[in-house]
Formats: structure tokens, sequence, C-alpha cells
């Protein structure tokens, strides 16, 4: 890869960043509209869903294992686990079943 | 459990460990696969270094190996980012006042997964400390892992390489669900986003970035209506009993 390279990684640098900088320092202790923020404070909840589904149905070509990743995850985290260990025990089920 | 008030910098990098550990396989493969595509290490490095974006580097990867033209792998980068967009607004409502260029700086280090531990965390407001430890970890653990798995390549046994794959999202559900715990809106607004990002993507109507916006987006605001609606009816509601 020559120049042109590095030229496409700055401007994907740039088109990354701004999306990221622009509402964190613009919106900076501005009053929003009651809805508006509302809405803001629901992101976060709805940004998991989607970022859960459908993709990790589809981490590997087999679907059954996707599912299996997401009972166990679920079941882990529904009783009460850390993060931490919902990730390790997670990958730890999933293992032993690509093991066999 | 760790500590019900994460403010300082360390609680920060703790906090961040679980995303760190997300990353580890998937920038390991990356390095590796840019290794495939022909970057040096140098190049791929300073991907991750520069842009850090795991989804638009991956694309960038595949369009670079089909001879794309750099300025529409830049336009796609934007795309898929756009989303951020939504993220950091929302995360403006969250994060305590401090001078602009500090925010500017812990920007960069928004990414799915930092936004996600962020924005669920109890405190009612997230310091300035905090949010740096967060971006640092998984920030370098990214950086890092591209160069090593460029040199020795995702050199994993299969089968754990395999299971290592569900990290992330297993991480996302392990941030979801206690939040999910007694509270229907929270259980609603992820099902919603989720069912319809579903749709999107089985029906190929909109590319990831943008599906996944439009899911959310469409979910935070219907969700939000009903809401409104209903407590408007039980306000109207007390209001009635009042004058009776």
């Amino acid at each position: 890869m020559g120049a042109s390279y590095w030229w496409m990684l700055l401007g994907m640098a740039v088109a990354t960043y701004l999306p990221r900088m622009i509402p964190l320092t613009l919106l900076d202790g501005k009053e929003l509209p009651p809805i508006v923020s509302g809405v803001l404070r629901n992101i976060p909840y709805a940004v998991l869903g989607a970022l859960i589904f459908p993709a990790i149905l589809h981490i590997q070509d087999d679907i059954v294992f996707g599912i299996i990743g997401a009972i166990t995850a679920f079941a882990l985290a529904f009783f009460g686990l850390d993060v931490m260990f919902v990730v390790i025990g997670t990958i730890a089920v999933l293992a032993v079943y690509s093991l066999f | 459990m760790g500590c019900l008030v994460n403010t300082t910098f360390f609680h920060g990098l703790k906090v961040g460990m679980s995303i760190a550990i997300g990353y580890f396989p998937v920038a390991l493969t990356f390095g590796l696969l840019a290794k495939t595509t022909g970057l040096s290490i140098m190049e791929a490095t300073a991907m991750s270094l520069f842009v850090y974006a795991g989804a638009a580097q991956y694309m960038a990867l595949s369009l670079l190996a089909t001879g794309v033209a750099p300025w529409l792998i830049v336009t796609n980068t934007f795309i898929v980012n756009i989303r951020h967009f939504l993220m950091t607004a929302a995360l403006s409502e969250k994060v305590e006042p401090a001078p602009k260029w500090k925010k500017a700086i812990y920007a960069f280090g928004i990414t799915d997964e930092t936004f996600s531990v962020l924005a669920t965390q109890k405190n009612r407001q997230i310091t300035t400390a905090f949010a740096f430890g967060v971006a640092l970890i998984a920030y370098s653990s990214w950086v890092i892992f591209t160069a090593v798995g460029h040199v020795i390549g995702a050199n994993l046994p299969q089968f754990l390489q395999k299971a290592m794959s569900v990290a992330l999202y297993a991480m996302f559900i392990g941030l979801l669900v206690p939040s999910m715990k007694g509270n229907r809106k929270v259980v609603l607004l992820a099902t919603i986003a989720a069912v319809i990002h579903c749709v999107l993507y089985y029906s190929n109507l909109l590319s990831t970035g943008w599906s996944i916006l439009v899911a959310t987006l469409a979910s935070a605001i219907f969700v939000e209506i009903l809401y409104t609606k209903s407590n408007k009816n039980i306000e109207r509601f007390t209001e009635q009993k009042e004058e009776n």
C-alpha cells in the first residue's frame, strides 16, 4: 500500500471521530425538550437490543452455536452474575460445545 | 459485583476489562486478516490506532481486497459509524460537566462497547475520570492485539477462537439483563429494537450501519411516546378523582 492508504486512513479517522465528538461537545449542558431527552435516555437499552440481535445468532455458520451462546449469556446474567463472569462463562460453555 | 459507585479512573479500568477481553479475539483476527490483505504491521496497527472502529475496519479490509476506491471506503466508514451520533448524544445527558477538550478526547474512545458500559452504569452521572478509564483499557486492548495478531496470527486453538467470538455479545447481554429486571420499559425498548433490526437485516432493506440506527431510534421514540401517553392518562385519571 502506498500514500493513498494513509490518505484513506486520515479520511476514515475523521469520518469516525466526528460522529463521536460533535454531539458530546455541542450538546454539553444544553437543556433539551423533555421528549428529546426522554428518547435519548431510551437509546442505551434500544441499542443493546439491536446490537445483540440478530448478530449473536450468526457468530458462526452453525446457528445453534449462536443460540446456545445467547441462552447461556441470558441465563448467567439473569442469575445476577457480573458482566465479566457472563462473558467468561458463555465462552466456557461454547468452548465445551465446540469440542464435541 | 463491583462497587456500587464507580467514579475513579481505576474503577473505569476495572469495569472496562470485560471490553478488553471481548476485543482480544476480534483485534487478533483483524491483525491477521490485515496481514493477508497485504497491509504491513505499521499500516494495520495505524488503522486501529487512528480509526478505532471494529466494523468499519473489517469493512475497509474487504473493500481494499476488492480494489474499491479509497474515497468510497471513507464514505462507507461514515455510514457504518453514523450510529455513534445517537450514542454520544445519549451519553451527553449522562456525563458530568467537563471542559470541552476533555470530552473531545474521551469522545474518541466511544464505541458500541464503551458506550454500552458507560450508559448502563447505575450512577446518575458518569465522571470524566471513569470514562477515561473505560475508554483507555478498551482502546489499549484493540491496538495492542491488532499488532499481536499481525505478528503471530490468530494462533489460538480453533475451539477457543470459535467460542470467543461470542464475547462481545455476551457482554452486551450481561449489561442489558440487570436493567431489564423489574423494568418493563427496558424490556420493551430492547425487544422492539431487536425485532426491528431482525426484520431490516433479514429483508436486506438497509445496510448494517443504517439498520442499527433506524431500529434503535424507532424503538426509543415509539416507547417514549407510549409512556408519555400513558402517563398523561394516569395524570388525567388522578385529576378527575381529585375533582370528584
